[in-house]
């Protein structure tokens, strides 16, 4: 069976993370941006996985650590997402052109 | 067996132990009121402060994932002397506040994962320390629930620092595959300079970067900062820079140690760019948080200018600069804090006229923005010594001429607020402030810290004998 090779996969990977930085740059929906910063960790686990599998199969700790990435990810987003329901219940927007009372 | 984990990792129990003690106050039955109960915390502070100092055994544990030796006992003993000062600086904010409990427990959490991180040997430990030192922070960002500033600077914190920390893991994953493990020490010797390793580098500089606000990346910090209350803006920085400037000292001179040519020529731009920017737009902020918040970034410029030497030097009078760092910024803090609890103004146009009616309060503050500047008797000049003499054991004389540039550049930010305390008239001065037993405690010990610690040589010879190179 023929394999797909690495360079693909980090291909896919690198391409997924920068459009994740793209959407964090572009969207102004809160939420949205959080959705991208997790595409953005999500290509790290794509990387972490590959790279286990076709370099280094004998040991686990790429996997490992694309699991612990995972766990974070949700706690951040947990974290995250209170914060923006408390953003919302005083600015009744969840809009970050609508947060900006301090520039500068 | 079970003494060496005891031992060794005896910080982090303490801290643990702490965090457990106040979640069954808190889910107990028993009513306690605030002020007993603020005491009974900083009593358990400064038990955890005291018992730093004695009994630590080096070691390493979990297959060497977790290191310790005595400097990095010596750190920890630093970020604990700056929570026991911050929860005493916090007193006249938490004293009504009905959140009291959580106010610690998220600290004291942040404050055990910088202890992680800071002993790590392995990526993975770095990571998870990492996580748990600046998630819990953004909720500690938010913790005047009613606030529109304080909501919308702890969105800007989550924001900010998920996007560097998915910055800094990209380049952790690109390193695993480049070097297939996550030990340092195996790193270290599997990285030579070439273009991966250069981008990796970068990926997780600009990491850290983010999170010690040095200048590209710095744009979240003014903000956070003004919005958080006092003791948490306090708390971001000084603690959690000191913190991750422990980290990237290690990251640095052990893991990177085959690239010195490339990172000491990003170190130098980014420190260059750094101080100025700090400097110019200090100049122009009107309110003390914010204004504190550039100058923050400004001396980070100057860290890094010591951070370059890489070499023992280097390495003590970093450390050595975050202790008068320490004690300069919260006695600085502590006065600001104290009057935004009491009379909730906090430009430097309220606080024309402010000795005559506060001059203890107005000493403190003028000591600790003397230190921050640098101006000789106190601690601050010799920090800036420290730092410059280390840099310039390189021979980089624009960077050392440009950083002496920009200290008389930052004398007359500094100084107009002083001018404005002593000098200015104003027809309504801030009333006078009764300031309660424990800040002021805090003050009289920053006093005493940033008066002293220049003058006493033994403080900086402690601090160089621990740093192995």
């Amino acid at each position: 069976m023929n394999e797909i090779p690495l360079n693909q996969i980090l291909f896919l990977s690198i391409g997924l993370f920068f459009i994740g930085a793209y959407g964090l740059f572009t969207r102004r929906n809160m939420i949205t941006m959080l959705m991208s910063i997790e595409l953005m960790l999500n290509s790290v686990n794509i990387n972490f996985v590959a790279f286990n599998k076709y370099l280094y199969p004998d040991k686990l700790d790429g996997v490992f650590f694309s699991i612990f990435v995972i766990t974070i990810a949700a706690a951040e987003a947990a974290v995250a997402i209170a914060i923006i329901i408390n953003l919302y219940r005083s600015h009744h927007s969840i809009d970050v052109e609508d947060a900006g009372e301090m520039k500068y | 067996m079970l003494n060496e984990y005891l031992q060794v990792l005896k910080s982090e129990w303490l801290i643990l132990a702490i965090i457990f003690i106040l979640l069954f106050i808190k889910v107990g039955s028993k009513e306690w009121k605030n002020e007993s109960l603020l005491y009974f915390i900083n009593f358990l502070l400064l038990i955890n402060l005291i018992a730093g100092f004695i009994n630590n055994l080096p070691g390493s544990l979990f297959n060497g994932m977790y290191l310790s030796n005595d400097l990095i006992f010596l750190q920890k003993n630093i970020l604990n002397l700056g929570v026991y000062l911050i929860s005493l600086i916090a007193y006249p904010w938490l004293k009504e506040h009905k959140h009291l409990l959580e106010f610690y427990i998220l600290m004291l959490s942040t404050l055990l994962g910088m202890f992680f991180m800071i002993s790590s040997g392995n990526l993975l430990i770095f990571y998870l320390g990492l996580e748990l030192s600046t998630i819990p922070l953004a909720a500690l960002a938010n913790f005047d629930l009613e606030k529109r500033k304080s909501s919308e600077a702890a969105m800007k914190l989550i924001i900010s620092s998920a996007f560097s920390s998915a910055i800094l893991l990209f380049g952790i994953s690109l390193l695993y595959g480049v070097t297939g493990s996550l030990f340092f020490y195996e790193i270290a010797p599997a990285i030579h300079s070439n273009t991966l390793n250069t981008l990796i580098f970068i990926l997780i500089l600009a990491g850290f970067s983010f999170k010690i606000s040095v200048v590209p990346f710095h744009l979240w910090t003014a903000d956070v900062y003004e919005g958080a209350p006092v003791p948490v803006t306090a708390y971001l920085s000084v603690i959690s820079k000191s913190a991750i400037l422990f980290i990237f000292m290690t990251v640095l001179y052990s893991v990177f140690r085959n690239m010195e040519t490339q990172w000491y020529f990003m170190i130098f731009l980014l420190s260059v760019f750094t101080i100025l920017i700090g400097n110019l737009f200090a100049i122009r902020q009107n309110n003390l948080k914010r204004f504190l918040a550039f100058s923050s970034i400004a001396q980070v410029g100057f860290i890094l200018l010591g951070l370059s030497g890489s070499s023992k030097i280097g390495m003590a009078s970093v450390i050595y600069f975050l202790v008068i760092y320490l004690f300069s910024n919260l006695a600085a803090f502590g006065v600001v804090g104290l009057v935004s609890a009491t009379t909730g103004k906090e430009s430097i146009e309220d606080f024309k006229g402010f000795y005559k009616t506060n001059p203890f309060l107005s000493w403190v503050l003028a000591i600790a923005l003397f230190s921050l500047a640098g101006v000789p008797p106190t601690a601050g000049f010799f920090g800036k010594f420290f730092l410059i003499m280390a840099g310039a054991e390189r021979g980089n004389y624009v960077w050392i001429i440009f950083a002496a540039l920009n200290m008389i550049i930052s004398f007359y930010y500094y100084l107009r607020i002083v001018k404005a305390i002593f000098m200015d008239q104003n027809n309504s001065p801030i009333p006078a402030i009764k300031t309660p037993p424990l800040p002021k405690l805090a003050m009289v010990i920053c006093l005493i810290g940033t008066i002293s610690v220049g003058f006493l040589s033994w403080v900086y010879e402690y601090i160089f004998s621990f740093c192995n190179f």
